[in-house]
């Protein structure tokens, strides 16, 4: 059991998708302005990459080797029309949110490259595991870019609303002088550079 | 909105890479040397210029007479698959020397998000066919613009003295959120001042 731990705790660190592997940044920068999307986000990616891993997985031995690419895009394709429809059903608010980023999922380097580098070679089980770990670490980098985002971008933190809670929490102090920059596009790219700065540091740190 | 309106949207004021952090993997893999920078650019800005048009031409002519609309993701992704693999053998038969040169991008074009997103957005603009193909081609401009001035950027940092963990990716971050910064000065009222809207 402790082999299959390690295909799902290995993402969340070691080789985290977003900071180590520097994978499927796009949407890591452009829906990273809420928590509440950051969250939307990092869930949908879950689901794609867990399920179309396990598709691949599953057809790894039916595919044939020259057009695996394409076929693995239709798959990953597929899962990602279903995450759109059902959260144009049910969550329109987080759609309209994620706006183009969603059908961008499709993509994401992350999911293409564990189908590549892990699904192909490995079995049904080992696939899901390594997707879940993999979608949690990037949802865990994605929110931490976020919450640095909001809280010091506009002094809130956005969640879903659920009954009389609106979904929006105000942080004293910081939402009255907020630093805006954090919320635009050049923010991201400046707290990016900065945690990744961070994993190197500490990454140099761990070899010693 | 102008064509020329439509060409200053995608190449400044909605900036691929800059503004809407589309195509980010290869902005950081391949600006490392500005040659295979401006290769990247070229071969991108040719294939998000044909992309647009075949993708609104499969929405138009062949999705929509037949409602299949949610169809879009799969439709367009698989176009653009067996479009760069197309392009690719073109090039390779007509032109050897510019297959040599943007030979090992292609491949590299499927999985850029600017090709997809700028075929979605057309769509979600509602643009038409003469429409998408200038912001098709402003889209992929402006990717070229930023990737080139990026890999200058990166050309100089090689020579400079930075601080040990900071070198490579992260301060390419930084350096392009700069970058950022100033293509804050391109906002909407240029369309409106320029009369191009």
């Amino acid at each position: 059991m402790s082999a299959h731990m390690k295909e799902l705790t290995k993402g969340l660190f070691k080789e985290n998708p977003t900071f180590i592997i520097m994978l499927g940044m796009c949407p890591t920068l452009g829906v990273s302005t809420q928590v509440s999307n950051a969250l939307g986000m990092g869930l949908s990616v879950i689901f794609v990459l867990t399920f179309s891993n396990m598709a691949i997985s599953a057809l790894r031995k039916i595919i044939p080797d020259t057009i695996r690419i394409p076929s693995y895009i239709v798959i990953i394709a597929s899962f990602v029309t279903i995450v759109e429809m059902v959260l144009h059903a049910y969550v329109p608010s987080v759609y309209a949110a994620l706006g183009v980023y969603l059908p961008l999922i499709v993509v994401n380097c992350i999911i293409l490259g564990r189908a590549e580098a892990f699904a192909n070679k490995n079995t049904v089980l080992d696939s899901a595991l390594d997707g879940i770990g993999m979608g949690i670490g990037f949802t865990m980098s994605l929110t931490l870019i976020s919450l640095i985002r909001e809280v010091f971008g506009s002094g809130t933190i956005t969640l879903f609303a659920v009954g009389g809670f609106d979904g929006v929490i105000e942080i004293p102090g910081l939402s009255e002088s907020p630093i805006g920059v954090l919320t635009l596009a050049s923010g991201a790219l400046l707290v990016m550079g900065y945690l990744k700065a961070f994993f190197q540091w500490k990454s140099s740190r761990g070899k010693k | 909105m102008s064509y020329i309106g439509i060409l200053i949207t995608y190449i400044f004021i909605q900036n691929f890479i800059l503004v809407q952090f589309m195509g980010l993997c290869p902005f950081i893999g391949v600006s490392k040397n500005s040659e295979s920078a401006i290769g990247m650019g070229i071969a991108v800005t040719f294939v998000t210029g044909i992309a647009s048009v075949v993708c609104y031409a499969v929405h138009t002519f062949l999705l929509v007479p037949f409602a299949l609309e949610y169809l879009r993701t799969i439709a367009f992704i698989l176009v653009i698959a067996a479009l760069v693999q197309l392009v690719e053998m073109v090039i390779k038969k007509m032109s050897p020397a510019l297959y040599q040169a943007l030979g090992i991008y292609l491949p590299l074009i499927t999985t850029n998000c600017a090709v997809l997103g700028i075929a979605i957005i057309n769509i979600d603009e509602g643009y038409n066919l003469l429409e998408s193909f200038t912001a098709g081609i402003a889209a992929g401009l402006g990717f070229t613009l930023a990737i080139i001035l990026m890999s200058n950027i990166r050309e100089k940092l090689e020579m400079t003295p930075v601080r040990k963990v900071f070198r490579g990716v992260p301060i390419a971050f930084i350096s392009a959120s700069l970058m950022a910064l100033a293509f804050m000065g391109f906002d909407s009222s240029l369309i409106t001042n320029l009369h191009l809207g």
